[in-house]
């Protein structure tokens, strides 16, 4: 008994310990989750393009699909994985928030109607006013409704709350007649709008360039590994070729994986503003916008607690920029825009 | 002397009762350093120190929006769907326990429904439940109800057929009718088990609880924990976790000293 206890104090305490952020290593780690503009991932992963270029440059890149999206963000912060697909605002709140230096090595979209606010009934922004409405909590959904009350002047307090539901159950709440409105992401929009009198309020397309979705990877170990960098930019933006000339394999490959056909993939992708071509990722990465969307992003996070009891302020957590400047706290720089990779691609010098 | 007739004494007793305790505690002390040294914003296994800190805001600071201090206000919500959940499955299963252990007619009707029903998955069924019961309180309760009332029809009702035969004649002998005989000599026999019964679910009920509001809801110990999860805030959720940890631990002690203040004779078989 005693014996068995020690044991496994010891157990918790080695597999609990410090997280395995090597210096120079060969064998890298990728956590993706279901989403449009992550399904290249799983692909890669699938048809072999990944290990192509992995072996290119001597090392071995596992790219390993979670199903929980918090789940697999909440794994790369406590140090399982090298890498993995994220918001921008969850990169801030989670990993950065979480004192993990992390850096965007590939801003693969943005989206761009894939989000959005859904009333039952007829009315618009203002009609929310006085309803509850269900969506994931602190969520890019959560950031969307407060963007969409800011454009008309309401704010949260003049809802009646909003209710914490899961986006796996979101469908079945929205079919309650408790349910007034909703806040969620695709492929769950297009499937409420199909419901008779659901009504679409604000999306994405109303703030373009503010939810972007990324890989998002340890800054050390990049560092560190500039080939593993080098090797994942490689595939990635392979696979985005592919995509734009609208291979139908890659693409009905990831339609399936992603629970739906061609033709509702490509729907999806319409309101999905992907960045096939590394220098457009580039440019975006470089433009003038984006500080202006972290510093959005961060002051919502701030207001609903999300950065944490040690967050003194809205600039806790600093963010840089491609040029050298930073937003946030200079002195505490957590999330990186690196163009780096992403320019390699561009030159074709990968 | 064998090994299974020495006993160890008080204080050994006391110290091995509480050697796990701590060495969880050091283990997770250990495992906790580990990463903050690596890391010092490290949110996975803060500090202890870090952990009592954290409860002693939650507790006592309200919320900058509501005012309130939403600590009391999550057990609060949770002990309410808690107890109404348990209360009326320990109702129901009792008076339906009855009728199928005492009613042969009843048990043929009921018996195997239960026992089939006990086998289904509710968890499982939950977009049914929320078109039938709605997304409000009434789901919650029911999802308890549903997770644990088939397991205390069938203990229960399995209690009443192990009242001897012999016991159940003497009673008809003396005169009692069907209705006396489950009111006086069931009954009695019942309750015993019945508190015995709702010890066990207990467990299974939290886990129902806890898995309802995570899906949807506004407040509860549950809607917390799934709540701060989005952004990592370990030390939120392990004071959470601690506290119903507490509050089950408390209600089992009270369940169990009921149990042993209302129906001393029992205690040799509990």
């Amino acid at each position: 008994m005693q014996k068995t206890t020690i044991l496994s104090a010891a157990i918790l305490a080695a597999t609990m310990g410090a997280p395995a952020w090597a210096e120079q290593k060969t064998e890298f780690k990728l956590a993706w989750s279901i989403y449009v503009g992550w399904m290249p991932w799983g692909y890669l992963e699938d048809s072999g393009i990944m290990d192509k270029w992995a072996d290119k440059y001597g090392i071995d890149v596992e790219i390993v699909q979670i199903n929980d999206y918090i789940e697999s963000i909440n794994q790369y912060t406590a140090g399982a994985f090298d890498g993995v697909s994220a918001t921008n605002m969850d990169t801030l709140s989670i990993p950065s928030g979480g004192g993990v230096d992390t850096t965007a090595l590939i801003v693969g979209d943005y989206s761009n109607g894939n989000d959005a606010v859904i009333l039952k009934g007829e009315g618009d922004l203002t009609s929310l006013a006085g309803k509850p409405v269900n969506l994931v909590e602190l969520s890019v959904s959560h950031y969307l409704l407060a963007r969409g009350l800011d454009s008309v002047g309401l704010s949260e307090a003049d809802l009646d709350g909003v209710i914490n539901t899961s986006d796996a159950d979101m469908i079945a709440a929205y079919s309650t007649n408790d349910v007034q409105a909703v806040v969620t992401w695709n492929p769950l929009v297009s499937s409420i709008l199909e419901i008779p009198g659901a009504n679409k309020l604000f999306d994405s397309a109303d703030i373009p360039g503010e939810i972007i979705d990324m890989m998002v990877v340890n800054t050390e170990t990049l560092a560190d590994n500039p080939d593993f960098g080098k090797a994942v930019a490689g595939a990635w933006y392979e696979l985005m070729a592919l995509m734009a000339a609208g291979d139908e394999g890659a693409l009905t490959a990831m339609a399936e994986a992603s629970g739906t056909d061609l033709a509702g993939y490509k729907a999806q992708l319409d309101s999905t503003e992907m960045f096939f071509d590394p220098a457009a990722a580039v440019a975006f990465t470089e433009s003038a916008e984006l500080p202006t969307t972290m510093v959005n992003v961060a002051e919502f996070l701030f207001d609903k607690g999300i950065l944490g009891e040690g967050a003194p302020s809205a600039d806790f957590v600093g963010v840089a920029y491609p040029d050298g400047s930073t937003t946030g706290d200079a002195g505490n720089v957590k999330f990186r825009y690196d163009t780096t990779y992403m320019k390699m691609a561009a030159d074709g010098a990968l | 002397m064998r090994l299974i007739n020495r006993k160890p004494g008080v204080a050994l007793a006391a110290f091995l009762t509480a050697l796990p305790f701590v060495l969880v505690l050091i283990a997770y002390a250990i495992g906790s350093d580990i990463r903050l040294s690596a890391n010092p914003s490290d949110k996975l296994l803060p500090a202890p120190s870090t952990i009592l800190a954290t409860a002693e805001r939650l507790l006592t600071e309200p919320d900058k929006r509501s005012g309130q201090i939403l600590f009391w206000k999550d057990t609060w919500a949770s002990l309410q769907r808690l107890l109404l959940g348990v209360g009326i499955s320990a109702l129901v299963a009792t008076v339906i326990g009855l009728l199928i252990g005492l009613l042969p007619h009843v048990r043929a009707g009921l018996a195997g429904f239960v026992a089939v029903l006990s086998m289904i998955p509710p968890l499982a069924l939950l977009p049914i439940l929320f078109i039938v019961f709605g997304l409000g309180e009434l789901s919650k309760v029911v999802l308890i109800v549903i997770g644990i009332l088939p397991f205390l029809i069938r203990d229960l009702s399995g209690r009443v057929l192990e009242i001897p035969r012999e016991m159940i004649v003497k009673a008809e002998t003396l005169g009692a009718s069907s209705w006396v005989i489950a009111l006086r000599v069931a009954l009695p026999q019942l309750l015993p088990r019945l508190i015995q019964a709702v010890r066990l679910s207990l467990g299974p009920a939290w886990l129902f609880l806890i898995a309802a509001e995570a899906i949807a809801a506004d407040q509860g110990l549950g809607y917390r924990i799934f709540l701060v999860r989005r952004y990592l805030a370990m030390d939120v959720i392990l004071t959470y976790v601690i506290w119903i940890t507490a509050l089950a631990f408390v209600m089992d002690l009270a369940l169990r000293w009921l149990s042993r203040k209302a129906f001393p004779w029992t205690e040799a078989t509990l």
